[in-house]
């Protein structure tokens, strides 16, 4: 039981006492993180509408593949990326492995999926009419879109709450396109994969609590935000 | 089934499946990524197991972790390459003693362009300074191993301004603080990447910088593979660089329920004539990697 005293003492100490290392790799964690939820938002919304609203060939091999992928193991999607970014790779020359862009390359691939499935699920669960009203008021279709966008905001919240979620506490990624460089591309949990090869616990499961914490303080905005999108 | 039987049921899977797998004492080793990538073990072991009937299970970490593994009685026999602490290991009570087995040397290698200008130098110390003063990208292991406690000494003796950083943690309520020496630069030239050897390679690999290495896991690397790395060695030969190998079994006395015999049979067999003269016959792309250390003492 000492241990976790101990971890929980430490945790607390470094959050207290301004712990520039520590600081520093929250800092790249919830930097890269925030950006790549971002952007894989930014795509997977208007994908989510794109597939329920338009009626193409293959819809639904484009869901079940959707589906699918939000299975990819990170390693999987780790050495994929490696192989385009090496020296000896295909965009080799733009020096990208190893750096904060590579890591947000490949978990927007990861979450992607993630946050366009879950939208999916949000939007088609709106009832058809209120589309249909606003289609028949003379809305435009992208007006009609923002009126369900509307209507589903609180679970299309969630599926971004997921998306961050998933990236946060991702390791595979940020250790094989990051490459845990101190100061640069070391993350939370790349740093915790760390001090447990290093046989440090004690310092690993502090940066666990942190991760917790901070993740719950994440949350507890994003649940903020849902309550007023809710009023 | 009621429910209390399922889940006693399900414990006894959960808990019984090991034991399937097993059949017999595993011994467990933990040992370093160094000793692990250079390719070494797969010939010492299956000999071993041939020998003696006794299979060994290989966990390979850093030797910090290694050690730990041991303060903690996780496995029972200890391979590593950080003299000092192992001695340290076995004075506290924790290893029953140590057996020095084998050593190989450090290397420092770069890039052919070789901004520092280190090629050929024979000074590892002086080479670390050219290093730091061109602020050449240096890739540190960072990881607490035996390569990385090496690594700070040289650093220490290549009279750069080092800059240290301390974290400060509580161990049995106490406070304790860890430090971390590095030559400044931090996350800019000076990539402290906290992985084992084979990563470190292909890191430097990837940003074409310098990085030191022990010869074994080099060679592997280098000539093992179908994709080698372009990295060459720039400054070897250094008495400095000399890297010494001890096996150490946990002490039974402290850790009851380690396979001590087992683990006294492995290290014993490492310095028997048979285990040295493998070693000195291993070969990396036709070069020897290893030398033994306990060979002609044992008569």
């Amino acid at each position: 039981m000492s241990f976790l005293a101990d971890s929980l003492l430490s945790a607390v100490h470094l959050l207290w006492s301004l712990d520039p290392d520590l600081y520093t790799v929250i800092f790249v964690s919830l930097k890269v993180s925030l950006t790549s939820t971002l952007l894989a938002s930014l795509l997977g919304i208007p994908a989510a509408f794109f597939v329920v609203f338009k009626e193409f060939r293959g819809k639904r091999a484009a869901m079940t593949i959707l589906n699918t992928l939000m299975a990819l193991p990170t390693v999987v999607i780790g050495l994929l990326v490696y192989a385009f970014l090496s020296r000896r790779g295909l965009l080799g020359s733009l020096n990208l492995l190893y750096t904060q862009t590579a890591m947000v390359i490949g978990q927007v691939i990861l979450i992607f999926p993630i946050a366009t499935s879950l939208t999916i699920a949000a939007i088609a669960r709106v009832d058809r009419r209120y589309r249909m009203t606003a289609l028949t008021l003379g809305a435009t279709p992208v007006q009609a879109a923002v009126v369900v966008f509307r209507e589903a905001r609180f679970a299309v919240v969630a599926a971004v709450i997921a998306a961050f979620g998933r990236v946060i506490s991702e390791v595979g990624i940020s250790m094989m396109l990051g490459g845990n460089a101190k100061g640069y591309t070391r993350t939370m949990t790349t740093a915790m994969a760390l001090e447990y090869d290093k046989g440090e616990f004690v310092l690993g499961v502090a940066l666990g609590l942190v991760l917790l914490f901070l993740s719950f303080s994440v949350n507890v905005f994003f649940h903020y935000l849902q309550g007023r999108s809710r009023a | 089934m009621s429910m209390r039987r399922y889940i006693a049921f399900s414990l006894f899977l959960v808990f019984a499946s090991p034991a399937w797998a097993a059949g017999g004492v595993v011994l467990k080793m933990a040992t370093t990524t160094s000793t692990e990538n250079s390719g070494l073990l797969d010939v010492l072991i299956p000999a071993f197991t041939e020998e003696t009937g006794i299979r060994v299970k290989v966990f390979a970490k850093g030797t910090g972790a290694a050690l730990r593994d041991g303060m903690d009685g996780n496995v029972d026999v200890v391979f590593v390459h950080a003299r000092k602490r192992e001695e340290r290991f076995v004075a506290e009570g924790y290893g029953a003693y140590r057996l020095g087995v084998m050593h190989n040397d450090f290397v420092i290698l770069g890039p052919g362009r070789d901004p520092a200008g280190i090629k050929g130098m024979s000074q590892a110390a002086l080479a670390f300074r050219k290093i730091a003063e061109t602020r050449s990208h240096f890739v540190s292991r960072g990881d607490d191993s035996g390569t990385h406690t090496k690594e700070q000494a040289l650093w220490r003796a290549s009279g750069v301004h080092l800059s240290r950083k301390t974290t400060e943690i509580f161990r049995k309520g106490k406070k304790r603080t860890l430090t971390f020496l590095y030559p400044g630069g931090l996350g800019r030239w000076y990539l402290s990447i906290g992985q084992g050897m084979g990563k470190v390679l292909t890191f430097a690999e990837e940003k074409q910088a310098y990085t030191f290495s022990d010869r074994g896991t080099y060679l592997k690397f280098r000539y093992g593979r179908r994709q080698g790395l372009d990295l060459g060695i720039l400054c070897q030969g250094d008495p400095v660089l000399y890297n010494p190998y001890g096996i150490i079994p946990l002490n039974p006395k402290r850790f009851p329920h380690v396979a001590f015999r087992q683990a006294d049979r492995l290290a014993r067999w490492l310095v028997s004539p048979h285990a040295q003269r493998l070693i000195a016959g291993y070969r990396i792309a036709g070069r020897q990697a290893f030398f033994p250390d306990a060979l002609g003492n044992e008569r």
